[in-house]
């Protein structure tokens, strides 16, 4: 069972602030991953605003989640400019190869699908993200090289 | 200040300044379209219906939020405007499943009666549903997000006029959807029941999980009698499902209606409202006299007392332990009627007409069943009473007058002014001031505790004792004077609290639309009433003098307690769920 003391200590940081809970929010899913339904029930409690306030924003912000995600977040490009350079092969390889559509979790919660808006990296389209690292001129091939790499080291460290 | 003068479509018009472009138009009787504005609420500029056209301004602007200016000119009919509205309306529909010969608010939903206006007889953009399951956890209210149009009206009244925010605005841009938190079951979450969300609603989104098929069952049921009680507040309303004007007294041909539908009594619940007084003043006396918990808080309202239950439990035992009178009804129904006229209380079936959803949820709470059978069987809103009537072909307002039968049947104008917030206080100091006074009261109008402000506060004379009482109508009123009892800053007796605006006649069960003008024409019928009747105080009802004489001895008895009296439970705001 996660330590929902944790939420307690995050929410005192900002008690001096008028609209903490974004803040708030960001911190928790740092440590707790996700935004389940008894944190974000503890962070109702401890800062006493209406839980369904609570949840209207945890599920505004794409960047917050309510649902558990997989170790590595691959986001692809869904925008025109990747798009004309092949951008849907590349999304339906990926997804071929993990076996999950957007916005799903694959089963050894290893990877989680997503698209994104533009990256702002337009000249070397198709682009995708995989957590913090950014991949361009991408082929359908390329990218599950990629994905695969990810997945090696994914398990030598389990 | 002065008022500010502008022109709408060329007619001139003069306003305060703060006044709404619409609510300017409506004084020289332009109707702008909305569906997301509704009177009781701040606007939020959601469908943009409302758009107006004004001279100057780049942009068409929501007549619900834009304020007048002084020598605006505005136009609510330029193409523009007309391309705008229609294209928005279209928009609305394009997700809107179009169900209307079997929704609940087919003939009374805006958008049906705007499209109806708009003359529209094809959408430009094809249906796309939107997702989301019905939601029947709860004993009062059902949800059904694929009608959803997102005006927010019932978010806002959750958050705003009862404090509760159980429902919230989720997701974003074209997924964005109203929801609980987690999508629970609203019987799941602190959800009171109280219905607002119902009266607000423009569409068929919300609705009160409905009795009527029960209801007939038990009535085609040769074994079973079928008795009827009516709330006061219905006698006031129920008028309007039949194209009455607001404010129309049918108590009469109301009573003929329910003998016409085939129950074998008609009964009212002003005769247990009466009781609940004899109940609930000997208690608020006994408190007093004793130094027990005070102020003592009101417990007729079922919504309320789900608020109580959940938000301030540690204030449980303020609150009266007088059941309501819905439930005293049901309670005497199948012990001192059912011995009276030598029926088997399982046969007797119990159904309550009243304004209001919670009290289908307080009819199956475990506890309301001291009799050893369920105090009331089942419960029908204003609205579903009126459908049963139209269902057999029954004109209300062509009725003769009916009178209501015996002994249960009898009641006095204490009993009818509970529909009113502000009732319940009026009728027990009529009571108790006899009572402890033991002086005729001259004047029974006790205007003081009457009106419509949020939180209203009197201070009455009692040979000496000085009563200090409050009333409170709607929850977020409450919330406030519950807040005070807890910091320990309210030194009052008695406070009476209705979970909804205006008390049960402003109910969750009501006739729809709802607006403060309309609550105050039902409020000023039933202070008509009131007024007609030769007996105005509770203590001279013959009726519950009575049934304290051949059945339950004298008020706050053993045997009172037993069948009139309940108790309550502190509940979570939020279950804690592990994941």
């Amino acid at each position: 069972m996660q330590d929902l003391k944790k939420v307690d200590d995050i929410a005192k940081k900002y008690a001096e602030m008028n609209t903490p809970l974004i803040y708030i929010l960001k911190d928790v899913q740092k440590e707790f991953g996700y935004l389940s339904q008894p944190i974000l029930t503890q962070v109702a409690q401890v800062t006493d605003i209406p839980l369904s306030e609570i949840y209207g924003v945890a599920t505004f912000y794409s960047l917050f989640t309510t649902k558990p995600k997989g170790k590595h977040i691959v986001r692809c490009c869904n925008n025109a400019p990747c798009f004309v350079n092949g951008s849907k092969e590349v999304l339906e390889k990926i997804k071929e190869y993990l076996g999950i559509d957007t916005g799903e979790t694959t089963e050894d919660a290893l990877f989680t699908l997503e698209f994104t808006s533009c990256l702002g990296l337009c000249a070397v389209a198709p682009v995708m993200m995989v957590d913090d690292e950014v991949y361009g001129n991408l082929t359908p091939e390329k990218a599950v090289a990629i994905l695969k790499d990810y997945k090696m080291k994914g398990s030598s460290n389990a | 200040m002065a008022n500010i003068n502008l022109t709408i479509d060329g007619i001139p018009v003069s306003v305060p300044q703060g006044t709404t472009v619409l609510e300017a138009a409506e004084k020289v009787n332009i109707k702008i379209p909305r569906l997301c504005y509704h009177p009781d609420l701040p606007p939020v500029s959601a469908c943009r219906l409302c758009v107006v056209d004004i001279k100057g301004d780049r942009l068409l602007r929501t007549a619900c939020s834009w304020k007048c200016q002084d020598g605006m000119e505005v136009s609510t009919r330029t193409p523009h405007v007309r391309d705008a509205r229609k294209m928005a309306l279209e928009l609305l529909l394009s997700r809107h499943p179009m169900l209307c010969t079997e929704c609940v608010r087919n003939g009374s939903c805006e958008l049906q009666e705007i499209a109806n206006q708009f003359g529209i007889r094809e959408i430009s953009f094809k249906y796309n549903e939107r997702k989301g399951d019905k939601d029947y956890s709860s004993a009062a209210v059902v949800r059904d997000p694929s009608k959803c149009i997102l005006c927010r009206r019932c978010v806002q009244t959750c958050e705003l006029v009862q404090s509760v925010s159980a429902i919230g605005m989720e997701g974003r841009g074209y997924d964005v959807w109203v929801d609980t938190p987690f999508n629970e079951g609203l019987n799941d979450i602190a959800c009171v029941a109280c219905g607002q969300c119902i009266d607000r609603c423009p569409v068929g989104a919300l609705y009160e999980n409905s009795h009527i098929n029960q209801v007939w069952v038990a009535l085609d049921d040769p074994k079973k009698h079928v008795i009827v009680q009516t709330a006061p507040a219905v006698r006031v309303a129920i008028g309007e499902e039949f194209g009455m004007p607001p404010g129309g007294l049918v108590t009469n041909q109301m009573v003929a209606a329910l003998r016409r539908i085939g129950f074998d009594k008609v009964f009212d619940t002003d005769f247990t409202a009466d009781l609940t007084i004899m109940e609930e003043g000997h208690e608020l006396l006994g408190r007093i006299k004793e130094g027990g918990t005070l102020p003592l808080l009101t417990s007729c309202s079922p919504g309320w007392v789900n608020f109580i239950e959940h938000f301030y439990p540690s204030l449980l035992p303020h609150v009266s332990s007088c059941k309501s009178p819905q439930q005293m009804f049901g309670a005497l129904a199948k012990t001192y009627y059912a011995e009276k006229e030598g029926i088997n209380p399982e046969d007797i079936y119990v159904v309550s007409i009243m304004p209001c959803t919670a009290k289908k949820q307080e009819a199956g709470r475990s506890e309301m069943s001291s009799s050893g059978y369920q105090d009331v069987d089942a419960v029908l809103t204003t609205r579903e009473a009126a459908v049963m009537m139209k269902q057999v072909g029954i004109e209300l307002p062509q009725l003769d007058d009916d009178e209501y039968d015996e002994p249960l049947g009898i009641s006095t104008g204490a009993g009818v002014i509970f529909g009113a917030t502000g009732g319940v206080m009026e009728a027990a100091l009529r009571t108790v001031y006899e009572v402890v006074t033991e002086k005729k009261l001259e004047n029974v109008d006790i205007k003081v505790v009457r009106g419509i402000q949020g939180i209203r506060e009197a201070e009455i004379d009692l040979n000496g004792t000085k009563v200090k009482a409050a009333v409170a109508h709607g929850l977020a009123n409450a919330r406030e004077l519950m807040d005070k009892i807890v910091k320990g800053e309210a030194d009052y007796h008695f406070i009476e609290i209705m979970a909804c605006p205006g008390g049960c006649l402003g109910g969750g069960g009501q006739p729809i639309p709802t607006s403060e003008e309309i609550r105050k024409k039902r409020a000023e019928a039933i202070y008509k009433a009131d007024k007609g009747l030769s007996m105005r105080k509770s203590h001279e009802n013959p009726a519950v003098l009575q049934l304290y004489k051949e059945f339950l001895g004298e008020p706050n008895s053993h045997k009172a307690h037993e069948l009139l009296h309940t108790h309550y439970k502190g509940k979570e705001i939020y279950k804690h769920k592990v994941a």
